[in-house]
């Protein structure tokens, strides 16, 4: 009886909590995806000319124009190439920690992980100044640029900064799993494979690297799911053409006022995000029974 | 050979981190209204931010904001901490981790139409700090979760066994066995809800109300609007502010960040 009361004095609380502010939230932005839009934003009446107002239209208005499919595939491809750099990044420099003398470990983790700490906004603007038209790598670019005869570009304001804010706040998402990882190597393996002749890159392709997989595989998935839903990294750094999903998502709820369209986005991002953990976690349940 | 190319990569990945913050750091102290040119130190961009109501307004409510979500996010994620290692549950670790794992955007979104669909028209209440509040404390409350179930995954069991079969009611063993143990990963749990709450810009942008605004939010429009060195005045004394935040944690609990790999 005291120990049935303790159960639900420490679970229904949090429980009930999280069903009201995030199920419940769940629940009403599926239902307004399938309202329809109201005459001065918002939503229609639900309950119009004595029927049920539901639709299936904003789901066949986004299939009807392909550029909404665009912006999602477009999406999908700045979600890649961060995912890919973020590794090409994270690879040398968690290799460097786990190599490192034990006592320098802890710092050299804690340093590569520290700017994750400040501000999300603070990280990106640091671009705008990095990345202007009067800092060292906009002139160098455009010097450079000048002797090839080319008009001079703007670094920023480019898909290209968008990309390296992304890059930016992101990376730890793969240092931390990629360290865990490597962490966890038996060094003998190296030091066979060197003894029986293998050059560095051989036992680095042979060994460590298919080893590393679940960790990379955790890295990307960390890194590659919120890439997806980022808005204010396009809108700080990017030019007028740099609109993503979270972009698309924004302007339904604050300016356009398009709520069942902004639902029925969020709707499809939610699945995009779902499909997108469910591959992860398949492909780590392959790679855990071939490496395990 | 290849173990200085490494070094170098693994160096240049580390300028690539720190470049940037160190940058909009000098330019705090840069006595120009550009970031470009370094002219001369001056500490007016600090004294600027320290005239500007809307950003001491926005300040102060950033603090309201991350004390009170980040205590009612302890006392709920500590529970749901012990709840998930105690009792086989299904329903509540995924809800508790479904809020963080998913782009910060969707969660926004969703509650910004609950607040305006449902807590608005039913209650009457207009969206303003409670919302911003109650939006941290469903992203944060699972943090403190995932950091007290790890400490008491640590813990030995027998401890609660010997403390039952000595006759102690749930209520005497939780006071005097569980929370003495779990209290430093209570703490950093309080303390990593307090610098998400303080920090987040995706989802108060969504939930704050007509008129409230926090230090992200202010960051943000001046960002859009009009960039002068005090934003890198601001962001500086927001970084002294989590650093510091992060050095007590880590001295409270050394298992806190180990928790969050």
């Amino acid at each position: 009886m005291r120990s049935r009361l303790a159960r639900w004095f420490v679970t229904l609380p949090p429980t009930l909590f999280l069903w009201v502010f995030f199920v419940a939230p769940g629940v009403i932005i599926a239902l307004a995806s399938l309202r329809y839009p109201g005459e001065y934003g918002g939503l229609a009446p639900l309950v119009a000319d004595g029927r049920v107002q539901l639709t299936l239209e904003t789901y066949q208005f986004f299939f009807s124009d392909f550029i909404y499919t665009w912006i999602f595939l477009k999406s999908f491809a700045f979600a890649f190439v961060t995912t890919l750099a973020c590794v090409v990044l994270a690879y040398p420099l968690a290799w460097k920690i786990v190599h490192a003398r034990r006592r320098h470990r802890d710092l050299m983790l804690l340093l590569a992980i520290l700017p994750f700490a400040s501000n999300f906004l603070i990280r990106v603007y640091a671009w705008m100044i990095i990345l202007g038209p009067q800092a060292m790598p906009s002139v160098l670019v455009n010097t450079f640029l000048g002797w090839l005869g080319h008009e001079p570009v703007s670094l920023l304001y480019s898909s290209f900064a968008v990309l390296v804010g992304m890059v930016y706040v992101h990376l730890p998402f793969m240092i931390l799993p990629l360290y865990t990882n490597l962490e966890r190597h038996d060094p003998v393996l190296l030091d066979a494979a060197r003894d029986l002749g293998a050059t560095p890159w051989q036992s680095f392709w042979r060994i460590t690297w298919p080893l590393s997989l679940p960790g990379v595989l955790a890295g990307s998935v960390l890194v590659f799911i919120p890439v997806l839903g980022v808005f204010a990294i396009p809108e700080i750094l990017g030019g007028t053409g740099d609109i993503l999903i979270g972009n698309l998502i924004k302007e339904q709820f604050l300016a356009t006022r398009d709520w069942p369209f902004g639902s029925a986005l969020s709707m499809l991002l939610t699945g995009a995000v779902l499909v997108v953990a469910w591959v992860g976690a398949r492909a780590a349940r392959r790679l855990g029974g071939r490496y395990a | 050979m290849r173990k200085t190319w490494l070094t170098l990569a693994a160096l240049g990945v580390y300028a690539f981190l720190y470049l940037p913050l160190v940058v909009v750091v000098v330019y705090s102290f840069n006595d120009s209204r550009l970031n470009a040119e370094w002219v001369g130190f001056t500490l007016a961009w600090y004294r600027t931010l320290f005239d500007d109501a809307d950003m001491l307004l926005a300040a102060r409510n950033s603090v309201l904001i991350a004390l009170v979500s980040s205590l009612a996010a302890s006392v709920l994620g500590t529970l749901a901490g012990i709840a998930m290692h105690r009792y086989r549950l299904r329903v509540l670790p995924v809800l508790a981790i479904a809020p963080v794992a998913m782009p910060e955007v969707l969660l926004g979104v969703a509650l910004l139409l609950f607040f305006n669909l449902i807590v608005r028209p039913w209650l009457g209440l207009e969206l303003g700090l409670w919302s911003v509040i109650v939006a941290h404390i469903t992203f944060s409350l699972g943090f403190v979760a995932i950091i007290v179930r790890v400490s008491l995954m640590g813990l030995d069991p027998s401890l609660f066994e010997a403390a039952r079969d000595l006759g102690a009611t749930p209520g005497q063993t939780f006071r005097y066995v569980t929370w003495p143990l779990i209290r430093p990963a209570v703490f950093a749990g309080a303390l990593m809800a307090f610098a998400l709450s303080i920090d987040d810009f995706v989802i108060t942008f969504f939930t704050a109300g007509v008129g409230v605004t926090t230090l992200p939010l202010e960051i943000y429009s001046m960002i859009r609007i009009a960039v002068t060195p005090e934003v890198n005045a601001v962001s500086t004394l927001m970084m002294a502010l989590t650093l510091s935040l992060i050095v007590i944690a880590s001295r409270m609990s050394r298992g806190a960040l180990a928790a969050l790999r």
